[in-house]
Order: structure tokens, then sequence, then C-alpha cells
């Protein structure tokens, strides 16, 4: 590989830049960083108002594979994750086998390998539970000893408070986050969608907020008295997003993502009936969002992950109950991110990168991307004015279960650097 | 000047004009069903399918009767539980007998917004006769007409429904429906059966029996299940009883006469004592024969409509 990247916007928060730059690429190595390069025997792109930063990474993605295939699988959530702009996934264990056994970390791990040699770069997060059944706890040591970056039951809180608070003192040995799908069960038994006048108008079983906001509140005790990390996955609500505030002014370690559709949707999408309107956290309200918003402006969420949960068509093809939950996101995160968040003021490019790239990986203790001299070139690059309207058909994604059909985005990806492997969108 | 919609999926949304011409359409019908031969031609060479995916008999009686009654060729299974647990999807179910040349479809269903979904795949006229916890609009054009009939309009009557509010499609029907007629709608249930938001909706919400009876003019009792989420939702059945039951003492204390209604099947002593159900002022029975007249004009305008 001999690239030499013409005039691209290089924003960087770990080295504290944000300037135009030439890079040249050799061998999957930045060789060389400066205001205007020249080289031989090298193929020249211009990036002229692109930005380039940092790999993304989205630290929630499900990939299916091992049990799913038919939705997804380790290659084709791969490919859409570099077309989406990702250099890395984080694997949820929902998985069949679930990922709570070294060998299953070991399958995942050779499959990601091979897939577009080693393009992106998948992290497994492995089940806080044996069978993500909340009983036991899964081999925590031998998990993040095989590679294992965090522990999550995503799709089912671990609702025993006991269980939890020895999760989180155990992986804490291991400098591992507990990943939290908080919601208190009983109360969000049945329900397909948030509890507001829109479930009742449509006569849907509602989720209240509360259900979160009462599991993460007992969350955060229980990192007070432990002393343990703890991150909240897809939150969704305005209380929940205050309690993490306050957690984090007193200090103790508490993140939180938030996924785009939580950020640009309320629970009126749902009066469609549209199965791709359902997920889990379901979408909220307007003032839910406004608090996402002002979450991730300030600080309060860390990260935008997308959450991606491939379904096939048919099975999205049903009464709106009984369609599964989840949606996939890899393919839009950048340009919902740049039309709601930095197109309307909420976030800047530099914090934007900060959400996809710096603050995942200080979360997960990966090492930081920089952009400098001699450093291995993982790249995200983005056209930050790119206008395009989402057509599902064309995903890489095997599952198109979007509700953003149609939807006019500005933002989107050009193309992925790492590991020696490219890729253009 | 024919029906807005070629579907009937709810009354949310529907016009002032439409429900009028569904109404009025219905009180030729009703003289039909008064005749010695209760059989009319005007659905002669359509064929029906009763889809119903949820346990009824009244409903599917009541639509069976209509479709015969305008000399439609009718078929039509009954069968619980969800599509996906007869391990055939509700589209191919529909796309299947659609593929045998039905030109209405009508659906009961246990998921809200089924029919919803079920007019987007299929191309027959599709009528809901009740999904989920969404609307059950027949039942309520029925109570309508049968209001009217009995007190000569719906503008300006005060109609108050009673019970499980959270879990009635027919309390969302009605509420539709009899605002959009002039009506003004009151609920009464214990907090935990009220939905969130509902006052949103124009209605004016009590939670003690008492304090709305001596102002209304109909009350459309609704039936309590007694197996909803046992002693979580409220305690016991006798206390809901003492506390919502409508009985002939509470009535007493209204100035006027009250109309009463129930949807069925009743409980009888638990939300409305037997008395009660079986008084002059009760339209129980007649509501279950205007039904057939109101699925006969419902059928009717969405068959000539095309």
């Amino acid at each position: 590989m001999r690239l030499l990247l013409k005039g691209g916007r290089v924003i960087d928060p770990v080295t504290v830049r944000d300037e135009s730059l030439d890079l040249l690429l050799i061998d999957g190595k930045i060789e060389k960083l400066g205001r205007t390069l020249t080289s031989t025997s090298v193929e020249v792109i211009d990036l002229k108002g692109k930005i380039i930063a940092p790999g993304f990474i989205d630290m929630h993605v499900h990939l299916r594979e091992p049990g799913f295939e038919h939705k997804e699988t380790i290659l084709t959530g791969c490919t859409a994750a570099a077309a989406g702009g990702f250099t890395a996934v984080c694997c949820m264990p929902n998985t069949n086998p679930p990922i709570d056994d070294e060998s299953v970390v070991r399958f995942i791990q050779n499959k990601a390998k091979v897939a577009l040699s080693g393009l992106v770069d998948v992290y497994p997060i492995a089940a806080v539970t044996q069978g993500r059944k909340g009983e036991h706890l899964a081999p925590l040591a031998e998990l993040s000893a095989a590679g294992v970056v965090a522990f999550s039951d995503d799709g089912d809180p671990v609702f025993d408070a006991e269980l939890m608070r020895r999760a989180l003192e155990y992986a804490a040995m291991y400098k591992r986050p507990i990943i939290q799908h908080a919601q208190d069960l009983p109360m969000t038994k049945g329900g397909v969608m948030n509890e507001g006048f829109t479930s009742t108008e449509l006569g849907l079983a509602g989720m209240p907020p509360i259900a979160e906001d009462v599991m993460v509140s007992r969350d955060i005790a229980l990192t007070d008295y432990t002393g343990a990390q703890y991150h909240v996955a897809h939150m969704s609500t305005a209380g929940a997003t205050e309690l993490v505030r306050r957690a984090k002014a007193r200090g103790l370690n508490v993140t939180s993502e938030a996924t785009p559709h939580h950020f640009t949707l309320t629970d009126d999408a749902v009066r469609s009936y549209d199965t791709n309107t359902k997920m889990n956290p379901p979408l909220r309200t307007r003032e839910d969002i406004e608090a996402v918003r002002k979450g991730l402006q300030d600080g309060t969420i860390d990260v935008i992950a997308t959450d991606h949960a491939p379904h096939s068509y048919d099975e999205k093809q049903v009464e709106f109950q009984a369609a599964p939950f989840g949606i996939v996101g890899l393919e839009t995160a950048i340009g919902l991110s740049v039309t709601e968040l930095v197109q309307k003021g909420v976030l800047s490019f530099y914090q934007l990168v900060e959400k996809f790239s710096v603050n995942p990986r200080r979360i997960l203790h990966l090492p930081q991307i920089q952009i400098e001299e001699g450093e291995p070139a993982n790249l995200t690059i983005f056209d930050p004015l790119a206008e395009w309207t989402v057509d599902p058909s064309t995903f890489k994604s095997k599952s198109k279960n979007t509700p953003f059909s149609g939807f006019r985005l500005t933002g989107r990806s050009v193309g992925v650097i790492n590991n020696g492997q490219v890729y253009w969108s | 000047m024919p029906l807005e919609s070629r579907h009937l999926l709810g009354l949310q949304g529907m016009s002032q004009p439409d429900i009028q011409l569904i109404l009025d359409t219905a009180i030729s019908f009703r003289e039909v069903l008064e005749r010695p031969i209760k059989k009319v031609p005007p659905l002669q060479g359509k064929t029906i399918a009763n889809m119903f995916f949820e346990n009824s008999t009244r409903t599917r009686f009541s639509f069976e009767l209509a479709e015969r009654r305008l000399s439609a060729d009718v078929l039509g299974f009954q069968a619980s539980g969800t599509s996906v647990a007869k391990g055939e999807t509700l589209k191919d179910t529909a796309r299947n007998i659609e593929a045998m040349k039905v030109d209405m479809v009508v659906m009961r269903h246990s998921a809200s917004g089924a029919p919803h979904y079920l007019s987007q795949v299929i191309n027959a006229n599709v009528i809901n006769a009740g999904d989920g916890s969404h609307e059950h609009p027949t039942q309520a054009l029925l109570d309508m007409y049968t209001i009217r009939e009995k007190l000569g309009k719906l503008d300006g009557l005060h109609v108050c429904i009673v019970g499980d509010i959270a879990h009635s499609r027919v309390a969302r029907s009605n509420i539709y429906g009899l605002k959009t007629m002039g009506a003004k709608v009151s609920v009464c249930g214990p907090a935990t059966l009220m939905p969130r938001g509902i006052e949103k909706l124009g209605v004016d919400v009590y939670h003690h029996i008492d304090d709305i009876i001596p102002h209304v003019d109909v009350l459309n009792v609704l039936r309590i299940q007694l197996e909803r989420d046992a002693g979580r939702l409220f305690p016991t059945i006798r206390e809901f009883h003492n506390y919502y039951g409508i009985t002939r003492q509470r009535l007493e204390r209204s100035p006027k006469p009250i109309t009463i209604m129930h949807p069925g099947p009743i409980n009888r002593d638990v939300e409305i004592s037997a008395d009660v159900a079986d008084s002059e002022h009760s339209v129980i029975l007649q509501q279950v024969l205007n039904g057939v007249a109101i699925r006969m004009a419902v059928l009717y305008l969405l068959a000539t409509r095309n």
C-alpha cells in the first residue's frame, strides 16, 4: 500500500490536531505527515473538504454470528461497519451459543481476522452471566484473558442486584466495565414501545421511561459501593441522563452511550405500526431527545454507538407486537450524527470524533489511535457535506431493517483504512 | 357520498359525515332485521373472509349474520394465539385467502395495529373487528347507534366509560367516535387501569364512580378481565365490585335515569349487578341486535364504494 492523502482536514483529539494536512501512507503506516507532501509512485487521493479522523469504533453491535447467520455474519457485519465508516466494532454476546466461553471468543476472533483481511477490528463483549440467564457469573477472568473488552447481558439487564454487585466487583479486577441494558423487568414485561400518550392511542403495551431510570439509579448505587466501572448502554431517557450526570459529578466511574435513533426519532414514528420503529429501549419523547442531546453536549453521554441489530425481512414482516426488537445502524450512524448533532449545533466535528473514537477506547481501555508519523494508519475518512438519501437496498448489512429509509442526510463515510487494508465506500 | 376510506381500521380520524352515513345507513338495515325474510341482495357475488385470531362468539356471529343477510358468500375461521405461534405469518395467511379471490376481510387480532398492517399487504377491504387494546370500530358504531335510538341524539350527551380503560379497544373507539359526534366523554376506573395521557384525548378522568354518576346520561360498563395480572393492577374482584360495580343503589343517587350499556360478555355482579343489567334502562340486548345492522351498513358501504 502506497497512498498519498492530499488536503484532508485532520481532526485528532489525541494529538489535539485540527488542520489541513497531507498523509503519506506506506504499508499500513503513516510514513509522513505535512502541509504539502509529494512522493513518487504513490496513489494520490484528493481529500479536500473531507475529514480524516482516528478510526471510529462502534462499541454496541450485534454481529449475530454464531447462531443467527440469516440476520448477519461476521463478514457482512464487518463490511457494513467498513461501509459506514468504522474500523472497529464491539460485538454483543447474545449469539447462539452466547459469548460466555473462551471458545466462542476464539471463534469470533478467527472469523474477524479473515473477514476483509482484518480491516475491521472486532472486540467481543462477553456475557456477564452463564448463558445470559442472570443466575451465575460467566468465567470473567478467562474471558478477559481471551481478549474480551467488557461484559454485558445486553438484550436483558443483570436484574439481580446481588449478582450485579458481584459482577462489578469481579470485572473491576480485570479493568473491564459492566455494560448494562438498564431496565426494570417487571415494569417492561410485555411492552413493545415507550409508555406515554402515543402508546395509549395505539393500544400498544408500554415500557415506561422510569423502568430505565430505576435500574440506572440502582446500578449507580452499586457502582458507588463497589468502586467498579459501569457503562449504561443505549441511554434513552431524560431521567437516566440526569442520574449519570450526577454520578459523574460525584466522581464515580460511570459512563454512557446514546444511539442515533434515540437522538433522532420520537415515539411518534411508531404511529405507522412500522416494525422498524420497534427497538429496546424504545423510541421516547421529544423531551428525552432534548435531554440526550444535552447529555451528549455536556459530556454526560460519552459515546455514540448504534446498537446495530439486524433482523431478516420476514422477521419484521409481522404484527408490531410479534416483531423482534432492533434496527440496523452501522451505515446511517455518521449521516444521522452529522445531520442531527453537528448541523444542529449540538456537537462540533471535533467532539463528534471524540464520541466515535476517543471516548469508547478510553472506556474499554483500548490503546488510543494517533494520527502521527510512525503510527499505524487507522483512519476514518468522511465527507461532512455529502448529501444523500438513505436507501436500504444499498446496505452492505445482510439486513435492511431501518426506520430511516428515504431520509435525507448530510455527512457520509468516504472510506476507512486499518491493518494495512483500505475500503472506499 | 361514499366513505373516505376503503378500509374500516378505526374511528380515530374518521369524519363526522362518515360516521353519520354509517349510522343512517344502519337504520334501513335495522328495519330489514324485523322482516319475516331477513335477507337482501346487495352483496350477492361478494366473498368475505372472517379471520378471527382471537376467540369471539358475539362479534363473529354478528359479522357472519350481517354478511349472510346481505347475501355475501362467507368463509372464516377462529384460531387463538398469534400467527407466529400458528407457524404461518399473518401476511401469508391473508395472502393465501386473498388468492382465492376474496373481496373483503374481517379480522379480529390480539395485536394492536394488525389490521393496519394487513391493509398494507393485501388488496381486499379490511374491516377491523377488534385489534388488541387499540380499536373496535364496529362496537363503537353500534354503541352510538343504540344511544341515538334510545335518547334521540348524540350531540351534547354525557357518556362515561367505566372500568379497565387501559386495555380496552372499546373505550378508545367510543372516545373517538363520541367526541366526533359532539358528545362529552368521561372515563372512570382505578388509576392502575387508566392508560397514560388518556386525558389528552379530551376526556375527563374520574377515579370515584359516585362522583360521576349524577352527571351522566349513559354509562358504558366494560368487562373486567378477571385474570388480568391477578392482584397487581387491582387487589380483588370483591373490591373492584364494591368501588366500581354499577348497582341499583348507586344509580338511585342520580336525579335522572341513566342508560346502561355493556359490550359483553357480562360478569354479573362484578362490574355490573344482575338487576341493573336486566333493568328497563339497560340496552345491552339492543346493542347486540343493532350490531348486526351496523355491520351490514359498514359492509354495504365499503363493498359499494369500489
